[in-house]
C-alpha cells in the first residue's frame, strides 16, 4: 500500500503533539469559519464558539481514529455539507463543502507535520513559521487581486436589477439567474453604439501605435543615434505622466487644432498612449536580435527595406504583436482621455460603463465587465504564447 | 440685432418647421443625467421630435453632473460641442452668472400654455434664473425598508427618524454634500422651519447643525450618485436613505422592492435646460426649434408618464396621466401630490449660491475629522 508507506514516512519525520498543537490549531481554523458563518446570522461570537468546538472535535477524531486521509477528508466534507444543508439549503451545502474541504485539509496538513515539508529538516520552529506565513501572504495577495474580479461573474447572471446576491441565487435556484443583462447589452442601442465606437477606435489606434512604435524602437536601437535616452524618455512619457494631466493637455491642444470631439482626435490620443508599450516590447526583442544578420543580408545585396521586411521583422514579430496587443487593450480600456478628447459621438465602452456606474447602477455593467475580462484573458494568453515562441526562436538564432 | 433676427426666425420656424429647415443644423448634442430620467426625455419628446424631423440626429452626453466644469473648459478652449444642457437650478444660476448660458426670452422663445397663459405665467415661480427653462420638479426624499426595522418600532413618519438611532438602529444613507443635510439636522434639533437659513448663516448655527450630524456620523453611509441608495437599501446595507423621488419610484414600482416612502421634509428642486452661449447660428436655430417643442404643455405632461417628476408648467398638471408601462396613475407618486407634500422643505437656491463654497469646505473638513 503506497498510502501507508507515505504516511509512515511522514510519521517518521515527526508528528506534532496532538493536544499541544494539532487540536488547538484545528480549533482555531474551525473558529475562523464559525465566525464567518455566524456573522451571516448576525451572531459572530456564537458562530466562533461553535466553530472552535467543531474544529477541535474534527481535529481530534481525524487524527486519532481516521488514518486514511482520503476517507477522513471525504467524511468531514460530507458531514459539514449535510449540516450546511440543514441550516441553509443548497447555498449552505456549498458553503459546507468548502468549509469541510479546507478544515480537513488543514487538519491533515497540521496533524501529519506536512507543514514542515517545504523547509529543510533542520529548520527551527521560527523558520518554519516564517516559511508558511510567507506562502500564506502570497496566497492572500492573489486572493485580493482575483476575488473582486471573480465576484462580478456570478453577479452578472443576476435576475434582478441590483448588484445583489439574492436569496434565490444563494440557494442556487435557477430562477435567481438569468441572461437578461447580457441580452440588454446586445440589444440596447447605447451599449451597441459604444461597443462599435470602441471597435472602430481601438484597431486604428493600435495600427498607428504599432507602426510608429516599431520604427521608433528600431531607430533608437541603432548605436549611432544621438540623444537616444532623452528621445526614449520623451516617447515613453505618456506612460509615466499621470493620465489626467495628459488628458487635460490633449484637450486644450486638440481643441485649438480642431481635433477635439472628432474620431481622428480620439484615435491619435489613443495611439500616443499605446506607443510606449510598443516601444518597450520591441526594444526588449531587439536586445536579443543579432546585428550580424542584417550585415549578412546587406552583404548578399539586399537593400535596407528588404532586410527589414525579410530578416528583421520576422524575428521581432512576437515583440511587435505583443506591443500591439497592449496598445489595443490600452485603447479599449481607456476612459480618462476619451472623456476629455472625445465628444458624445465617440462614446466608447469604458465611457458607457463609467456613466452607467455613476448614474444608474445596472448589472449590465457586470455583464459587459465579464465579457471584457474574457477578452482580456484571451489577449493575454496570446501574448504569453507569443513570448514563448519568441524565446524559442531566439534560442535557435545563431549568436 | 442679429441674434434677434435668428430668434424671430426660429419662432416662426417652430410654427412652419419646414420653411427654415435649411438654416438649421441637423446634428444636436443633448446633455442629461442618464438613467431613467434621460429615458423619460427620450420617450416624451426626443423620439416624437425625430419622427417629425427625420433628417435630424441627436446624440446624448450623460455629463450633467459635471456640466459647469465642462462648459467652463469648453468656453476656455473656444470649442462648444454641446447644444442643450440639462442642469439643476443652482448650476443654472452659476452658469448664468458666469455668462456661459444664454438668456432666455420666455414669452418669445417658448410656446404658450395650452390654457392660453403666457409661457412666463405658465412657469410662474419656477423661473429662477434668466437663462433657465425649467422642465420638472423633483424632490430629495427619504425611503426605508419596513422589514429591516426592529420589531415593534413604529413606522417612521418624520425625517428625524434619521437622527433616532435608538428606535431605528442601522446605517442610513445621506448625500455627500452639505445641502439638505444641514437643514434636516437643524430641523431635527428643534429649529423652526422658517428660521433655518437665518440660523445657518451664523457660526453657532452651523456648529449646531454639525453637532447634530455628529450624533449619527458613525451610522451614515455617504452617497454621491443617486442610484446608490436604492442599491444599498435593496442589499440591506442600510435601513433608510435619501435619494431623488424618481429613483425610489423606479425601485418600488418598477423593480418591486419592499421600500416605503418617507415624504416628510422632502426638498423640492428643479431640473431644466440651459443653452450654452456662443453657438453658431444654424445650431442655435435647431436648438430653439427643439426646445420650443420639448417644453410645451403636452410634452412636459407626457414626460410624467415615464418618471414620477412633476411638470414645471402649471398647464401640464391636469394632463398628467398613467404610467406608460405599468398603467398606474402617476398623480399620487408626484412629489407635488397633496398627500406627499404635507411637509415640504423649501430649498433656498440663492442662499446656497452665496454660502455653498464656504460650507462645502467646512463639510469636507468635518467629514475628515
Amino acid at each position: 500500500m503506497t498510502d501507508a508507506t507515505a504516511d509512515e514516512l511522514i510519521v517518521d519525520k515527526g508528528t506534532p503533539p496532538l493536544w499541544g498543537f494539532t487540536v488547538p490549531m484545528s480549533a482555531a481554523m474551525g473558529g475562523f469559519f464559525g465566525f464567518l458563518a455566524g456573522n451571516t446570522a448576525d451572531n459572530g461570537l456564537m458562530g466562533f464558539v461553535i466553530g472552535l468546538i467543531y474544529g477541535a472535535v474534527a481535529g481530534f477524531v481525524l487524527m486519532s481514529f481516521v488514518p486514511n486521509r482520503t476517507a477522513g477528508r471525504l467524511g468531514l466534507i460530507v458531514l459539514t455539507a449535510v449540516v450546511g444543508f440543514v441550516l441553509g439549503t443548497w447555498g449552505g451545502a456549498v458553503a459546507g463543502i468548502i468549509v469541510g474541504a479546507v478544515v480537513s485539509w488543514w487538519i491533515y496538513w497540521i496533524g501529519r507535520g506536512d507543514y514542515r515539508s517545504g523547509v529543510p529538516i533542520y529548520a527551527t520552529a521560527g523558520q518554519t513559521l516564517w516559511h508558511n506565513t510567507y506562502l500564506f501572504i502570497c496566497g492572500f495577495i492573489f486572493f485580493f487581486l482575483i476575488a473582486p474580479i471573480i465576484t462580478i461573474i456570478p453577479l452578472s447572471f443576476n435576475a434582478e436589477n441590483f448588484f445583489t446576491f439574492t436569496p434565490e441565487m444563494l440557494a442556487l435556484d435557477p430562477d435567481g439567474y438569468s441572461l437578461k443583462h447580457y441580452r440588454d447589452f446586445f440589444s440596447n442601442s447605447d451599449w451597441q453604439s459604444a461597443m462599435w465606437n470602441s471597435l472602430k477606435i481601438a484597431p486604428v489606434a493600435t495600427i498607428l501605435a504599432v507602426g510608429f512604435g516599431t520604427l521608433a524602437a528600431i531607430g533608437l536601437s541603432q548605436p549611432h543615434v544621438p540623444f537616444r535616452r532623452a528621445i526614449m524618455a520623451v516617447l515613453i512619457s505618456p506612460m509615466i505622466v499621470p493620465l489626467i494631466i495628459s488628458a487635460a493637455g490633449m484637450y486644450f491642444f486638440y481643441s485649438r487644432a480642431g481635433l477635439q470631439g472628432t474620431y481622428l482626435g480620439v484615435v491619435l490620443a489613443h495611439a500616443a498612449l499605446g506607443i510606449p508599450f510598443v516601444i518597450i516590447t520591441v526594444t526588449a526583442t531587439l536586445v536579443g536580435f543579432d546585428r550580424s544578420l542584417t550585415r549578412a543580408s546587406a552583404n548578399l545585396g539586399a537593400d535596407p527595406v528588404t532586410t527589414f521586411l525579410r530578416i528583421q521583422m520576422p524575428l521581432i514579430l512576437p515583440g511587435v504583436i505583443s506591443g500591439g496587443l497592449f496598445a489595443f487593450i490600452t485603447s479599449f480600456d481607456e476612459v480618462v482621455v476619451v472623456l476629455f478628447v472625445g465628444s458624445a459621438q465617440q462614446k466608447t465602452l469604458p465611457w458607457q460603463m463609467f456613466i452607467g456606474l455613476r448614474e444608474q447602477i445596472s448589472p449590465t455593467i457586470l455583464a459587459v465587465a465579464t465579457i471584457l475580462v474574457a477578452i482580456s484573458i484571451a489577449l493575454l494568453t496570446t501574448v504569453e504564447l507569443l513570448r514563448r515562441r519568441s524565446e524559442r526562436l531566439r534560442g535557435l538564432s545563431p549568436s | 440685432m442679429k441674434l434677434k433676427t435668428i430668434l424671430m426666425g426660429s419662432a416662426i420656424a417652430g410654427v412652419s418647421s419646414m420653411a427654415f429647415a435649411q438654416d438649421m443644423a441637423s446634428d444636436m448634442t443633448l446633455v442629461s443625467w442618464g438613467g431613467a430620467y434621460q429615458a423619460s426625455q427620450q420617450k416624451a419628446y426626443v423620439e416624437p421630435y425625430l419622427e417629425m424631423n427625420p433628417d435630424v440626429s441627436i446624440t446624448w452626453d450623460e455629463s450633467s453632473a459635471e456640466a459647469v466644469a465642462k462648459l467652463r473648459a469648453m468656453n476656455e478652449a473656444g470649442n462648444i460641442t454641446w447644444d442643450l444642457v440639462d442642469v439643476v437650478a443652482s448650476d443654472a444660476i452659476r452658469l448664468c452668472d458666469e455668462g456661459l448660458a444664454m438668456e432666455i426670452d420666455f414669452n418669445e422663445m417658448l410656446a404658450e400654455g395650452d390654457d392660453g397663459s403666457s409661457a412666463e405665467d405658465d412657469f410662474g415661480d419656477f423661473i429662477v434664473s434668466d437663462c433657465y427653462i425649467p422642465q420638472i420638479v423633483y424632490s430629495t426624499a427619504a425611503a426605508y425598508r419596513p422589514d429591516l426595522l426592529p420589531e415593534g418600532a413604529p413606522a417612521p413618519d418624520s425625517i428625524c427618524a434619521f437622527f433616532d438611532t435608538e428606535t431605528y438602529p442601522g446605517k442610513r444613507a445621506l448625500e455627500q454634500r452639505p445641502i439638505n443635510n444641514l437643514e434636516w439636522a437643524l430641523l431635527c434639533d428643534g429649529v423652526a422651519k422658517d428660521d433655518i437659513y437665518d440660523v445657518l448663516e451664523t457660526e453657532e448655527g452651523q456648529d449646531q447643525a454639525f453637532a447634530k450630524l455628529d450624533t449619527i456620523k458613525d451610522d451614515i453611509v455617504w452617497w454621491s450618485a443617486a442610484a446608490e441608495p436604492p442599491q444599498l437599501l435593496a442589499d440591506g446595507e442600510i435601513v433608510m436613505g435619501s435619494s431623488y423621488n424618481g429613483r425610489w419610484f423606479s425601485a418600488i414600482e418598477e423593480q418591486d422592492q419592499p421600500f416605503e416612502m418617507l415624504w416628510d421634509a422632502q426638498v423640492f428642486d428643479l431640473d431644466g435646460w440651459i443653452i450654452p452661449t456662443g453657438l453658431p447660428e444654424d445650431r442655435l436655430a435647431r436648438v430653439m426649434d427643439f426646445v420650443r417643442y420639448a417644453t410645451d404643455t403636452q410634452r412636459l405632461a407626457d414626460q410624467a408618464k415615464y418618471i414620477s417628476y412633476g411638470p414645471a408648467r402649471a398647464s401640464s398638471a391636469p394632463l398628467v396621466g398613467d404610467h406608460a408601462e405599468l398603467g398606474i396613475p402617476m398623480g399620487p407618486h408626484m412629489p407635488t401630490a397633496p398627500e406627499n407634500s404635507e411637509n415640504v422643505f423649501v430649498y433656498n437656491y440663492t442662499w446656497w449660491a452665496d454660502y455653498r463654497d464656504d460650507l462645502d469646505s467646512k463639510f469636507q473638513a468635518w467629514l475628515a475629522q
